[in-house]
């Protein structure tokens, strides 16, 4: 699903986010990305989804080269990942149903189907009653689970999450960890970053470990 | 091709929509547009108008010889073959002197004065009606017909007409350059919105962006837009026309009425009116691609 190979990112300016870097992530695989900030956790998801791309070595996801891969053919290898972030990145000028309407709107779904899906994903992370409500009116928990709803409209069989606990306490944190492993139940590739400790023990997992940029394990 | 089709409808209803969420910045920017169509274009009525006036009085163009009154009758059948074999004429009527005297007294009724006379003041004349119609050729057959000898006067009718229409085309010329300068103005105006609102969408579109939207999708709503902002621009432009048209008639009724004639100034024909919306609705476009292509490469997600 996800394979890396000898790979280097080097930021202009010389700064090397990561080194040498080569690991395997199977289908239906649940991974854990750990390691303090600045060890290159974002870099590493931001060249799987093709935001940046790698200095050198190869990088493959879904079987395309993020390396070459096409300015054209690059929304299509999005449409396929979900894609959940730190800052949940939702838009504040629409409502929570509007939002995670967007992916399917940009897959030019039937307009009807859309709505069922929409409220099948924001009944999966326990905001259907909340549809109406402008995303600012959410709190940080319910904004990351409404970010988690936008990533999984469009049924990807990857999901990417940087630090998706970061800013939440305890009890968000295993609701938010509980709907990520409803999803690898039922196949979902799911590679997620953190530096929360007590996350590995309770919803044990393999974990790639980056320090400086190196993979440790 | 249905689902893209419904795309398309819903991005128009999306463009609408936004035209309608700030009213008063799409009005201004439509008065805008508007205002500086209607000066090429309303040039443009205007010399259509005029040009109508000088081809409904021009009509045919004729060549008036007035002979000198020594010229003899077998110095007129001369002149009269010679006439017929120029190649610049086409045909030519002759009005001999005694004729002129009589239609003289008849239709204007100065019998009396005219029985008076001693002599027949009036000449021979010859009408001519050259081949060309154009001003260069018929005055260049003037000054042909000048040198003869004997030919003591020749004139060429409806000569004002022609020099009309030299200076028509002149000012169409003039029209023509201020159309190319305010189209420039009005993709200007057009890219500056669509800058400005590429910039407030900025989060909008890198997030869209981040979940896969190809450029088409990210760029459709801003082409829509401009494409909708050239069309009411256009549109604004025709109505600006057709009020002014109508002041200007109701003035021209007056003028008009003293000259016991009827005139009045026409609106665009609807082949042109189309044309300019089309015209418009397509610079609206251009603009707005000029401007997506120019800003939206530099929103990519970091």
């Amino acid at each position: 699903m996800i394979k890396f190979n000898q790979v280097y990112k080097r930021y202009p300016g010389g700064h090397e986010a990561l080194k040498n870097l080569s690991f395997e992530i199977a289908e239906g695989e649940m991974v854990y990305l750990t390691g303090h900030s600045g060890a290159g956790k974002s870099t590493l998801l931001k060249l799987i989804a093709a935001i940046e791309r790698p200095t050198s070595g190869s990088a493959i996801v879904k079987g395309q080269n993020i390396k070459s891969l096409k300015g054209s053919a690059l929304p299509y290898l999005r449409r396929n990942l979900g894609l959940i972030f730190q800052d949940h990145k939702l838009l504040f000028d629409r409502s929570a149903f509007e939002n995670v309407m967007l992916p399917l709107q940009i897959c030019g779904f039937d307009h009807r189907e859309s709505a069922k899906r929409v409220r099948a994903a924001l009944d999966k992370v326990g905001l259907l009653k909340r549809e109406k409500s402008n995303p600012i009116a959410l709190s940080g928990g319910e904004q990351q689970r409404l970010c988690i709803a936008r990533a999984i409209v469009n049924r990807p069989s990857v999901l990417l999450a940087d630090e998706p606990t970061g800013n939440l306490d305890t009890e968000y944190s295993g609701e938010i960890m509980n709907i990520f492993k409803s999803f690898h139940q039922v196949g979902v590739t799911l590679l997620i970053s953190t530096h929360d400790e007590s996350i590995l023990r309770q919803f044990p997992a393999r974990a790639l470990a980056l320090k400086a940029g190196e993979l440790v394990i | 091709m249905k689902s893209a089709i419904l795309q398309h409808l819903r991005v128009i209803r999306f463009t609408f929509q936004r035209l309608l969420h700030t009213p008063g910045a799409s009005l201004l920017n439509l008065i805008v547009i508007g205002i500086a169509l209607s000066l090429p274009v309303g040039g443009y009525v205007m010399l259509k108008n005029i040009q109508g006036i000088s081809e409904q009085m021009a009509g045919t163009p004729q060549i008036s010889v007035f002979l000198a009154l020594d010229t003899s009758q077998d110095e007129i059948s001369r002149f009269r073959k010679q006439l017929k074999e120029h190649a610049a004429i086409d045909h030519i009527e002759f009005a001999p002197r005694d004729l002129a005297l009589k239609q003289l007294q008849l239709s204007t009724g100065l019998a009396d004065v005219i029985g008076g006379l001693t002599q027949n003041p009036l000449p021979d004349a010859f009408i001519i009606y050259p081949v060309a119609m154009d001003v260069q050729k018929l005055e260049l057959l003037r000054d042909d017909l000048k040198s003869w000898p004997k030919f003591e006067h020749v004139q060429l009718d409806s000569s004002w007409a022609y020099k009309l229409e030299a200076l028509l085309k002149f000012a169409r010329l003039a029209v023509l350059i201020l159309a190319a300068m305010l189209s420039f103005a009005l993709i200007a105006i057009t890219f500056n919105t669509i800058r400005l609102q590429i910039l407030t969408q900025r989060e909008e579109i890198e997030v869209s962006k981040l979940i896969g939207a190809t450029n088409g999708f990210i760029r459709r709503p801003f082409l829509y837009f401009g494409l909708a902002q050239g069309l009411l621009g256009g549109a604004a432009a025709w109505l600006i026309i057709a009020i002014s048209l109508q002041l200007l008639n109701y003035s021209l009724a007056n003028l008009t009425h003293l000259y016991a004639t009827s005139f009045t100034l026409s609106h665009l024909s609807l082949s042109d009116s189309i044309s300019l919306l089309g015209f418009s609705a397509y610079l609206g476009w251009l603009g707005a691609w000029l401007s997506v292509s120019q800003h939206l490469w530099q929103i990519e997600p970091r």
